[in-house]
Formats: structure tokens, sequence, C-alpha cells
């Protein structure tokens, strides 16, 4: 029989009064055994985060508090008991790693000495003794060149280092119990694949309960077993990993995984003879730059963009894949002439607009609009969303009646309510505000829309909706899209044609099923390879 | 708006010194039919004591009433604080906004522009341009612009730099939109609140450069402020200290109650800072 760790009983959270709604969290059971991941799934807003706060006692008191209900470790109340129990158990028997490793780390020591803290406030150990526990530490979660990394301040590591360093610390004193808060959202997916190996690897030698908190189901499959869907504060199902993925029962779950894109690349169309879009031998470095007078040393350079080819035809959709730094957004950014490309040629159609001055640009921008990734920062919160859309119309010289009457057409499209017209940015979710941004793209009648990860700050169900917008509109206005992602799951579901980028250059290109199916590169494989849930994708499940 | 107000109204002191404020441009306002006579006219006993003779605050070594003073002062003193703060939050959007847009170049002389204007001494710099343009309304208040734009500039630059990376200002490009359009139209308005919670305590700043300038004896001669007031009665602070002290403390509770609107301003336009602390 397997140990009984944490036990969470009957737990409501209380929100301040004036919320949206009374409990974060409402009459939540929960139970974690030791050597068990337990995933806590659910959308923004559904109080898994919050559940995990709840645990270590660090919800936002005095707003947020236990309403009622008992967290239950080690035969005692972890909602009752007094503070400096708390933090005598936080740390040493329970303990976190969280979503921004550069967040959670403080920037002014190094990973070494905050390493130190933890053993010098839990036990008693000479400077020596927890030096060299803190190396072996590192050494255990497989940090490259421990001694180095042991001196390094967070800046200086990279983000998946970062949250090895967090992992060594939160197990630096065998907790029994390891809360992980979104630990690889903010990873890339190769680093991502490595994490959660890492963290199986520890949990399988220490014998600790996860609890794991993510919005990822693929995440889910690939980690957990046992898994706890959450929906606006209540849990909707429970069961294990292979009840729930497979055989859903509660429709929320059942929507929720419809809404998953797959790894099942789309059926290739035909393709179009009419080249729309194409980029001749593109560069872009930043940096190298001096400073006012000359003084000091030139900045270092980066590559972004190195020689990049593509072509893009009518009614396709090509997706440029990538990590983070690859210099996809930069390749975006080049095409549609937010910053200027230092060599190449881009055309559109047969016109060159690389080198076209602000002035003889603006026919052309018309021709090519863009789709942004944040919805809130891509909507000016001071004014209003009708002049957001009709304002496109009116600068390229239309008179602002018609302007209007396409801005209310373009709601339609975008399946906004026409009311929508008179109401600032703010008032809207990021669904909605993304519709709002499809819409004000769509307002000059573009041929080419560019969408830079339009999808991925959006939730699973709201981002299937998005995609699906977005092939309609392609569909209906005959538009050819280029497609930014970081998602190999969302490019398999929109693209027609993938590339895949890597350090600027582009390492492999060709149709989405070709390249899924069989890839030449090292690095596309790899990526295929690190996408979380692949083997529950193509129907195959961990027992 | 009704949210803004009830955020400021949050903030009692805040309410206090509105209440504050708007009573002396009120008393401003009707300053000629409190004291229907000159402030400069000479109306009774010299160096009577307050309540005494019939002058409410007292009269100067002239016998020219304090009270009448005060109350005609403050006219001049906020004139002054306004204009020269709209002035001077002017020159500094100008700047700031030209500077944080276009970066490189223009960014660095403009800046260096400001740096040379921030490293005089502003109260210094303020008398020397007063003294060189022959004191009048016009010449203290391009004064007081002059030395204290720079930290709007610096403010306005910052805001710029931060919001012209912002996804809805590339969106606003690729629509075609004109340079200018785009800073006045869609950056602008997202700074206005910092430049309005500096403002309003730059208000204050300027009655005080003012007050200082006047007591220097650098005020416009036939304009009463009280700046003037304390000028006049300095060197006989020990016989006659009514003199000073009530045109005195009129700065002090203004200067205080401006001080308090603008923090109040800034609790309910930038909400987000209250909560952090």
């Amino acid at each position: 029989m397997t140990k009984k760790l944490l036990s969470i009983n009957d737990l409501s959270i209380l929100l301040p009064t004036g919320a949206d709604r009374q409990y974060a969290v409402q009459d939540i059971d929960l139970e974690l055994n030791a050597g068990e991941t337990v995933c806590v799934v659910g959308e923004s807003g559904s109080g898994k985060s919050l559940t995990a706060r709840a645990v270590m006692g660090l919800l936002p008191a005095p707003h947020v508090r236990v309403g009622k209900g008992e967290i239950i470790f080690g035969g005692e109340d972890l909602t009752k008991v007094t503070y400096e129990r708390l933090r005598e158990l936080r740390g040493s028997e329970i303990s976190m790693i969280f979503q921004e490793p550069m967040t959670a780390l403080n920037p002014v020591m190094t990973i070494g000495d905050q390493i130190d803290e933890i053993f010098r406030y839990h036990v008693s150990m000479s400077p020596k003794e927890r030096a060299e526990k803190a190396l072996s530490l590192l050494v255990d979660v497989n940090l490259p060149d421990p001694e180095k990394i042991i001196d390094a301040y967070p800046h200086e590591l990279s983000g998946g280092q970062r949250q090895r360093s967090m992992i060594a610390m939160a197990l630096a004193l065998g907790p029994k119990i390891l809360i992980a808060d979104e630990p690889t959202t903010a990873l890339d997916v190769t680093t991502q694949a490595q994490i959660l190996e890492l963290i199986n690897d520890m949990q399988k030698r220490l014998d600790t309960g996860v609890l794991f908190i993510t919005h990822d189901f693929g995440v889910v499959a690939d980690i957990a077993d046992r898994v706890i869907v959450m929906q606006h504060g209540k849990i909707v199902e429970t069961g294990t990993t292979k009840q729930v993925l497979q055989s859903p029962k509660h429709p929320y779950t059942k929507s929720l995984i419809a809404a998953i894109p797959r790894l099942k690349p789309r059926k290739a169309r035909s393709r179009a003879a009419e080249v729309v879009l194409k980029t001749e031998g593109v560069c872009k470095s930043f940096g190298g730059g001096k400073s006012f007078f000359g003084f000091g040393k030139p900045n270092r350079e980066v590559k972004a963009v190195q020689n990049v080819q593509i072509e893009l035809r009518r009614g396709e959709t090509l997706g440029v894949v990538g990590e983070s730094g690859s210099g996809k957004s930069t390749l975006a950014r080049c095409v549609i002439r937010l910053i200027d490309s230092d060599e190449g040629q881009i055309k559109l159609g047969d016109v060159d607009i690389t080198k076209l001055s602000r002035s003889d640009l603006r026919p052309y921008r018309k021709r090519i609009q863009m789709v942004f990734q944040d919805p809130f920062a891509s909507l000016n919160p001071r004014i209003r969303v009708g002049d957001i859309i009709s304002q496109g119309p009116i600068l390229q010289g239309e008179d602002k009646e018609d302007a209007s009457k396409r801005a209310y057409e373009l709601l339609d499209i975008v399946g906004l309510d026409r009311r929508s017209f008179d109401r600032f940015p703010h008032e809207f979710s990021g669904g909605q505000r993304q519709r709002i941004g499809i819409a004000r793209a769509l307002s000059l009648k573009p041929d080419i829309l560019v969408a830079d990860e339009p999808v991925s700050a959006l939730d699973v169900s709201i981002q299937a909706q998005i995609l699906e917008l977005l092939d309609d509109i392609r569909e209906q206005m005959d538009l050819s899209m280029l497609f930014i992602t970081h998602d190999l799951r969302v490019a398999a579901q929109v693209c027609d044609y993938v590339a895949v980028m890597q350090y600027g250059k582009i390492v492999e290109m060709g149709p989405t099923a070709k390249l899924f199916k069989d890839p030449k590169d090292a690095y596309t494989k790899s990526l295929l390879a690190a996408v979380p849930g692949k083997d529950w994708h193509f129907g195959k499940l961990k027992p | 708006m009704e949210n803004f107000w009830s955020r400021y109204k949050r903030n009692h002191a805040a309410v206090f010194g509105l209440f504050v404020v708007a009573l002396i441009i009120v008393m401003a306002i009707t300053a000629s039919f409190l004291y229907p006579e000159d402030p400069f006219r000479l109306v009774g006993k010299p160096l009577s004591k307050p309540l005494t003779n019939g002058f409410l605050l007292g009269s100067d070594s002239l016998g020219r009433d304090v009270a009448s003073g005060i109350v005609h002062g403050a006219k001049t003193s906020l004139l002054i604080g306004f204009v020269a703060t709209l002035v001077s939050v002017f020159i500094g959007i100008f700047f700031g906004a030209f500077a944080g847009y276009f970066g490189g170049l223009i960014d660095d002389i403009l800046m260096r522009v400001t740096e040379i204007f921030q490293t005089i001494p502003s109260f210094i710099f303020a008398i020397l341009l007063v003294a060189i343009m022959k004191p009048s309304m016009s010449s203290i208040v391009i004064a007081i612009a002059v030395v204290s734009w720079p930290g709007v500039a610096r403010l306005v630059r910052g805001e710029f730099l931060a919001v012209k990376n912002r996804e809805f200002v590339q969106a606003c490009h690729t629509l075609g939109m004109s340079d200018l359009r785009i800073m006045l139209w869609e950056i602008l308005p997202n700074c206005l609140s910092p430049i309005i919670v500096v403002g309003s305590l730059m208000v204050a700043t300027a009655i005080l450069i003012e007050s200082g300038l006047a007591f220097l004896g650098l005020g416009d001669p036939n304009i009463m402020s009280w700046g003037f007031l304390i000028g006049a009665g300095r060197t006989m602070l020990r016989s006659a200290w009514w003199v000073c002290t009530f045109p005195g403390v009129a700065i002090l509770i203004t200067v205080l109650a401006i001080n308090l609107i603008g923090e109040g301003l800034n609790d309910a336009l930038n909400p987000r800072l209250k909560e952090r602390q």
C-alpha cells in the first residue's frame, strides 16, 4: 500500500468581496501519495494555482484566505498550524517550483548562496559541508559545469539552467512533497522535455509526491499518474491519466481534450501557382553599434536572421516554427517591414518592398497585415474598438462612413457583437481581444496575413476557436498566411507548409505532413521528439 | 471618470488638498470684491498689529494691508504656477516625445541638451534669466518654464520608450500611420497619467520659485505677490512678525495642498503602483 502524504478535504478559498465569484476554489478534495504525480489541469482562472499555494500557506492574505476545509500533512492541518511551523515545513518537507525561474530566484545572489540559505535555515551543518552538498545537488540535476554555476548569478544562466537550479533548491532537503506550478510553461519544448524528465528522475529516486499544476494536456500525458481537472474553482473530474485522457466523462474535460491541437498534420491542399510573397537571402542582425561619441566597446552583434528564403503561394499557410531566439519573429517583422532587413529582397508579388521609402510603401501596406501575439498589448487601451478597426481604411483614404460600415461587417466576421464598436479593449477577454486584432488586420482587405504566435497567450479552448476563425477567414477571403509559432502541434493543425528555424537559419522546409513524418534535419527531429504528449497523440499511452 | 473619482476619494488628504486649492482659487478670483483697493495703496497706520486699526492681518512698514496683499497675491502665484507648468510640460513633452520615439542620434542630441539644462542649479538659473530679461510676469513664467522642463522631458522619454515597442504601436505602423499621428494619438494618451501627476507637483515648485524670485526683488514690481510681501517684511521679522509670517503660511498651505492633490492623482491614475506597496 502506498503511503498517503497529503490530503485536502473539502477545501474552499474565499476571494475578496467584489470579485467575480465568491470562492476561488470550492469544496476541493485531493490526495497525494508518495512517489506519485498528480496533475491539476485547468484553464486560467480555474483556481489551480491557488490550490497549490494554499498547501504552502502562500495565499495572498488577507484578501484571499481559506474559508473552510483542511489540508492534512503528516497528521497536521496546514490551515491551522502556526506561521513558525509552516516555515519549518516549507523547503524541508514541502517545497515548490515556480513558472518563471528568473523572478523566483534572487537576482543579486549567486546560485550557490541561494542553495546555502536553505541549509542554513533548516539544518545545522558546517559551511564546508554545506558547500559540498550544494555542489552535489547541482550535479544531481545534471547542470553542466556545476563548479561554475555555483558561483553564477541567475541572469548568467539560461531558462532551462535556472529551472534546474530551482529544482536543485527545492529538492535540497529531500522534501516529501514537491509542488510544481507550471514549471515548464516559460521554457522551450526541448528544454521542457528535459526538465520533465529531470523531475521524473528525481521523484523516482527520492520517492517524492509531486503536485503538478499545468494547463497542457500534453504534459499531463507525459508525466501524470492521476489527473484532476478544475473549472471555475471546482473539481469536475478526477481519475487516472488513462481514464481521463482516453475516456473523459465530464463535458468540460471532453471539450478541453477536443480543443487540444493534435500532432497529426492536416491534409495538404493543392498548391496554387501564384507566389504572393517571396524572400531571397534576407539577413538581419542586431547590435554592433557604438555610443554617441564612439567610446567604449561596440555591442555584441547578434545575427537574428541569416539568408532566409521562403515562398508563400496564394491561399496557403506557411508555418515558421522554432524555439525562442530562433529569429522567427524577427523574420516576420522584416517581412512586414516593421524593421528593415540588412540584406536580401522581400517581394510582394513582383514588387520588391525592401528598399521602398515609408511613403512609397504605404500603398503596399494594405496587402500585408499582421496579427500579434499578446492580445493585451496589441490594442491601444485608450481607443474604442470601432476606431481601432476603422482607422486603417481611413488612413488609406477611405471616408469615415464606409470605414465604419466595414468595421461593423468585420465584427460580424470575427464573431463579435456589433455593440462592441463603442467599447474599449479592456472590457474584453483575451480571446475576444485577439478577434479584434484579427478584425483590424482584415480591415484593409490584405492578401497576406502574418500571424506572430497569435494563440500562444490564450487558453486551449480559446486557442482552438481562434485557429478555426483564422482558417475560416483564410478560406473565405482567399488569404495567404505566414504563421509563426513555437508549438508544433498548432503548426500541424493549421499549416500546409512548414519551415523550421534555428539560430536565424531555416534548417528544413517542406509540406507539413511529409516533414512531420519523415524529418531530415537533426534539430527538427529533436523538436518533434520533445513535443509533450506525443505518445498520446499517436494513440500510445504509458500504462 | 466615475472610477477615477472614487479612487481619488479614497485618499482623504487629497480631497482636503483639493478643497484648500479650490478655496484659494475662489479667493484669487474674488480678490477685487474682497479688497477693491489696490494692494499697493497705503491705507492706514504702518506696522499695525493684526486685528488692530481695521487690519485683519496687520499692515506693513508703509501701511499697506497684508490681508489684501495675500488675497491679490494668490492670483499672481496661482497664475504663474499654472502657466509656467503648462509651458514647461509642453516643452518637456516635445523633447521627450521626439527623443523617446525616434531614438538614436535624435535621442542623443535632445538628451544631451536636456542634461545641460539639468546640470545648472535651477534657482540660480532662474535668477539669471529674470535678471537678463527684466522682471515681468512673462519673463518670470519663461524663467520658471526653462528651468523645470528637463524633468518632464526625461519622464516623457521614458514613457515613450516603454510604449513605442508595444504591439499596438507596431500595428499602427503596419496600417501605414504617420509618425506624428502615432506619437500624438496613440502613444501620448497612454503616457498622460504620470505627466499629470508630475505636472501637478510642478505647480507647487513653480509657486515656490516665483516666491523666491519676488523675495529677492526680482518679481514684477507692478504686481502684488506673496514673495514680494515676504521680501518687504524680512528686515522687520523680529519687530513686525506678521508681515512675513502670513504670506509665508499662505505659500506653505498652497504648496502643501497642491502636493496632496498630486499624491491623490497618483493614487487614482496609477492604481497598480499603490497596490504594490
